[in-house]
């Protein structure tokens, strides 16, 4: 049974556009990563599935039900975290919190205490005083403390201090094992690589690739550092070449064989061949498409 | 309703500081007749010749000699004016302060329906209006106790509850309008509360205007009108009440298919 699934889901906004054709499958309980710069589509499709935007074309379904037809008994078992917390003026940390809970009919006391105890917000605050760090910590517990069945979460650690971050996932894990599933929409490569089990990379509205973490990493692509070699290897396939000191590194797409018999004639003091690192494989994927 | 009372409550301020003036301000109106009052022939005959003046605020057809005549003039345009430019605020602001604060995302973002948050919504706006008026009528009624003027209750009334619906039809209008925007839009409220005064005005200086009065809700808040017949204008009620569904109309359809941001 699939979290999200989508269609050939579009989403024009007059004549601009905000998705093309995207068709997803997230399994219930998947960790799943988002990956995308600024501007490629995540937030309108993140939007869309939540009913905030009206799809222009294509299919979406939120565990195994249709957005544009059961949105509230969706959003009922979704618990969503925007990019940009904005939150009623005026209020308390605690009042926010209850008005959510509110909204959604539940009554969500006791986990609300323990996550801002976790997350250390204090609820007697006024929201006008927080920062932008704490303003996230309130939208985080207001998309927590219902236990929902699927996360959806938009950037979710900008603003966040390393130990909060560190602190946060720790809950999404703890979640994540409870058999929730947990959509996260970044650009920051490294937290992708460290959580999820599975991931999307989406460019200009489309989906570039869909797998596991794991295997988008085994592009093909090795990660070549050579120590002491005055040159680069004029091979086909090299990419990114970069000099630090005495050391050259790029990524390279072609065959072993030949890479090691150019290596012969470079003659370096010392070699490593490994898979690049997730942002690597970013760029890879982003230069294949612009090729 | 877990969105009215938290419109309510967000409304409470603003509800409180106009009632206060607006309740002060008519108060004064009443305390100030009987000083006036000895003067009041005159004062009657001066008013009813000025002419153009006098039409336009139809001051040629009210005795100021009476409390009823007084009040249709002085108190109607502290509470016509007054009661309009609150309803237009807080109409053009009910649905695009969501979009314009970035909280239409938090909102929305909850199991809660659009259709049911505007309802929720509506109904926060209405009985904030309805709050206001009940306290400007129980402060008016306290004040002409006080001062022991000779008051006609129903013609009061009639008064209070034309002003009321002219405050409905402003907050209806500007509610449709508030649909179809993403950035506040304070000027548009104010200026179609101020228009519609103006309107008036002009249908009563010019003959050819006329038809103005049928347009705008200050054609059945007539004072002239209300207190001479005891009745309110019916063409211009059935237009104006047409015209605030309409607004509420439009801003549900528009709403319930917009894309928020």
């Amino acid at each position: 049974m699939y979290a999200i699934k989508t269609e050939g889901l579009t989403k024009y906004y007059g004549k601009t556009r905000g998705i093309e054709k995207v068709s997803l499958q997230v399994e219930q309980g998947d960790f799943f990563g988002f990956i995308g710069p600024n501007g490629a589509g995540k937030s309108t499709l993140i939007r869309t599935l939540l009913g905030l935007i009206s799809k222009t074309s294509g299919q979406a379904e939120i565990l195994s039900m249709d957005v544009s037809k059961q949105r509230e008994e969706i959003l009922s078992r979704i618990g969503y975290l925007p990019s940009e917390t904005a939150l009623y003026s005026g209020m308390k940390v605690k009042d926010a919190l209850a008005l959510s809970a509110r909204l959604r009919k539940a009554d969500c006391h006791s986990e609300a205490e323990a996550l801002c105890k976790r997350l250390e917000l204090d609820p007697e605050r006024q929201i006008d005083r927080l920062s932008l760090g704490n303003r996230k910590k309130v939208g985080i517990v207001c998309a927590l403390q219902h236990k929902p069945d699927l996360y959806i979460l938009d950037e979710p650690t900008s603003g966040l201090d390393p130990l909060m971050q560190k602190e946060f996932y720790a809950i999404l894990k703890e979640r994540n094992e409870q058999g929730a599933t947990v959509f996260l929409s970044s650009h920051v490569l490294s937290e992708i690589g460290r959580y999820c089990k599975n991931a999307a990379i989406i460019r200009n509205g489309q989906i570039l690739a869909c797998d596991s973490v794991e295997r988008l990493g085994h592009t093909g692509v090795k990660k070549v550092q050579l120590r002491g070699a005055r040159e680069t290897p004029t091979l086909e396939g090299i990419k990114d070449v970069k000099r630090e000191n005495d050391t050259l590194s790029f990524l390279y797409s072609g065959q072993i064989g030949a890479l090691l018999e150019a290596l012969l004639d470079l003659a370096p003091a010392d070699v490593s061949l490994t898979d690049p690192e997730l942002d690597e494989v970013f760029l890879h994927y982003y230069a294949k498409e612009e090729m | 309703m877990t969105i009215f009372r938290h419109e309510m409550k967000r409304g409470a301020l603003a509800l409180a500081i106009w009632t206060a003036a607006i309740s002060f301000m008519l108060a004064v109106c009443v305390f100030i007749y009987p000083e006036m009052a000895g003067e009041m022939d005159q004062i009657s005959d001066m008013f009813a010749d000025m002419g153009a003046f006098s039409d336009a605020f139809g001051m040629d057809q009210l005795n100021f000699g009476e409390f009823m005549g007084y009040f249709g003039i002085e108190c109607g345009n502290t509470l016509g004016i007054g009661g309009a430019l609150f309803a237009a605020i807080l109409g053009i602001s009910m649905l695009s302060k969501e979009e314009k604060d970035g909280t239409a995302e938090f909102l929305f973002s909850h199991p809660v329906s659009r259709s049911r948050a505007l309802g929720e919504k509506l109904l926060s706006m209405l009985c904030s209006l309805l709050i206001l008026n009940l306290a400007v009528v129980a402060a008016c009624l306290l004040s002409a106790l006080i001062v022991g003027v000779e008051v006609h209750y129903g013609k009061l009334l009639l008064m209070f509850l034309a002003y009321f619906l002219l405050q409905v039809e402003i907050a209806a209008i500007t509610f449709g309008i508030s649909a179809f925007l993403k950035r506040g839009g304070l000027g548009i409220g104010l200026g179609l509360a101020l228009g519609f005064y103006f309107m008036n005005i002009a249908s009563n200086l010019l003959e050819e205007l006329e038809f103005l009065k049928y347009l705008t809700p200050y054609g059945f808040a007539d004072g002239g009108h209300v207190i001479n017949n005891y009745s309110l204008e019916w063409r211009s009620l059935s237009v104006g009440m047409a015209l605030a569904a309409a607004g509420i109309i439009v801003g549900f359809r528009k709403y319930l298919k917009k894309d928020l941001s």
